[in-house]
């Protein structure tokens, strides 16, 4: 079965980010290159998204497309990238984000 | 309805229990398919429960049901031949294997389900009850109760929830999801009983069996035990609970002769089995908390520091304002009402939140206030707690006392 990842950054981890020394922001990242390295085998896609200032909306309703700045839900949490995994099921899967080590919020979906 | 009425249903209800969790887990594993197993066995309880009562029990309720979910299946798994194909070869009896059923229930306690669907999808599929007997039990519509568990099995199916026994390293947080799903079961239906919902009561039955089965199932794991264990020490004393008018009495003034005492021995034996694995829960310790009251011969006998012991090692476990104000009561026995209400005063800002909500929290500053000799502060501490309260039994007693004169 296939799932995606959707990662999502939240104020509060963004502002940790923003905290931390280029030492331990090293660290950060390479704890995320290092899961990806042990996922290697289910993951089949990933991408990280550039931040939600960089998003640009289109909404398409009475045969109207608007186009509006920033992305479709303002609020505190974002998407900021996603990996789609190759699993047996929904508990691997959910194994599988248990061990994400950066931001906090993890939505999982499966997908056809 | 009359009490023969009753009588026959409870009956019946009894035997469904006994079998159609059995039954939909073997036929999980022989259709591979969590919801048309489901769909053929709820079927199956329904053409039971309109024939028994005027056919009678059979002789073999397990060999009925499944020759009745089979041939229903049959029909109407019609346009799917590899399930048809694999239910029509099924014979009676069919292979039991006590894992199935495990797998069952943590299927439907899976942390993916909404909690309120882990309880009708557990109920339905486990304990073989109807919908309308769910929908029954907790006060609601039939067709709520039905989308609940078909969106509960549209979700298992489509998010690919699997139908397993979690391995060693999640099984003690899944377990904890089965326990609390049982647990709340049980709640549900010792608090709402005796009140104006009939029904409740067989909550509390149908939640002390879940619990008794899975201990049967994970004899080893101590708080399943615990839990039972629980469950049986109130469910020993519950006739002591109500007058025959249905108003709640207070633990003190309960009639100690009316308690099931072989019940709770036995209880306390299942207690001590789970102690002997030296690894306390939150649940074996709950327990023993109410082995203390439920040994005690009267109120007076109750060993008070005892109790204040063990909530000090369940809030070091599994720390809640709610065991708080209860280990608030047991410091008032054991040490007087001036250490219980500074007990009260130490809790934290959210604490003291969660507990403003709460209708006992204000009757238990009452009792304590008047223990001070503060009558007009008990006073509006138990208007308080009226205001809040729900159950009719509690408004009932809040109403008696503050009637009475302030001194």
């Amino acid at each position: 079965m296939k799932f995606v990842l959707l990662f999502m950054e939240t104020e509060e981890f963004a502002r940790e980010l923003e905290a931390m020394n280029e030492a331990e922001r090293q660290a950060a990242f390479e704890r995320v290159g290092q899961w990806f390295a042990e996922h290697a085998a289910e993951i089949t896609h990933h991408a990280h998204l550039r931040p939600a200032e960089t998003a640009t909306t289109m909404r398409l309703t009475g045969g109207e497309a608007i186009v509006t700045d920033g992305p479709f839900v303002e609020g505190k949490e974002v998407v900021s990238g996603y990996a789609e995994i190759e699993v047996a099921d929904l508990d691997q899967a959910l194994a599988i984000a248990r061990s994400w080590p950066a931001c906090p919020l993890v939505e999982i979906r499966p997908i056809d | 309805m009359d009490d023969r009425h009753d009588e026959v249903h409870g009956e019946l209800a009894r035997v469904v229990r006994e079998h159609a969790g059995r039954l939909t887990a073997c036929l999980v594993r022989v259709l591979g398919d969590f919801a048309a197993a489901e769909d053929v066995v709820a079927d199956a309880v329904e053409t039971a429960l309109r024939r028994w009562p005027e056919d009678g029990i059979p002789d073999h309720p397990d060999a009925w049901l499944l020759t009745v979910a089979r041939r229903r299946g049959i029909d109407t798994l019609r346009r799917q031949a590899a399930y048809r194909d694999k239910l029509a070869a099924l014979r009676w009896p069919p292979q039991p294997d006590p894992d199935d059923r495990l797998k069952l229930i943590f299927t439907c306690c899976h942390p993916a389900l909404p909690r309120e669907a882990q309880i009708a999808l557990t109920l339905r599929t486990v304990c073989g009850l109807t919908t309308a007997q769910i929908a029954a039990a907790f006060v609601t519509g039939e067709a709520n109760i039905a989308q609940r568990i078909t969106r509960a099995k549209r979700k298992i199916t489509d998010a690919g929830i699997p139908y397993r026994i979690p391995p060693d390293d999640e099984l003690p947080e899944r377990l904890d999801q089965v326990l609390s799903v049982i647990y709340l079961l049980f709640n549900e239906g010792y608090l709402s009983s005796g009140g104006d919902r009939p029904h409740a009561a067989t909550l509390a039955g149908d939640a002390e069996w879940l619990a008794a089965q899975l201990a049967w199932l994970m004899p080893r794991q101590p708080e399943v035990l615990g839990l039972l264990a629980l469950i049986r020490l109130h469910q020993a004393r519950a006739a002591a609970r109500f007058t025959a008018e249905g108003a709640l009495v207070l633990l003190r003034d309960q009639d100690r002769t009316r308690w099931d005492r072989p019940a709770i021995a036995q209880a306390v034996t299942l207690l001590e089995r789970a102690a002997a694995a030296r690894r306390p829960g939150p649940y074996q310790l709950q327990a023993a908390i109410v082995a203390c009251h439920a040994e005690a011969e009267a109120w007076e006998d109750t060993d008070w520091p005892q109790i204040a012991v063990l909530y000090d090692m369940l809030l070091g476990l599994a720390p809640s304002p709610i065991h708080r104000l209860h280990r608030a009561i047991a410091v008032r026995y054991a040490r007087g009402p001036a250490t219980a209400l500074a007990a009260l005063d130490e809790l934290t800002p959210p604490e003291r939140r969660a507990l403003e909500r709460y209708p006992l929290y204000h009757a238990t500053r009452a009792e304590l206030l008047r223990g001070l000799g503060d009558a007009e502060g008990a006073h509006a501490a138990d208007r308080r707690a009226l205001e809040l309260a729900t159950n009719p039994a509690q408004q009932a007693l809040l109403q008696d006392r503050l009637g009475r004169p302030l001194v």
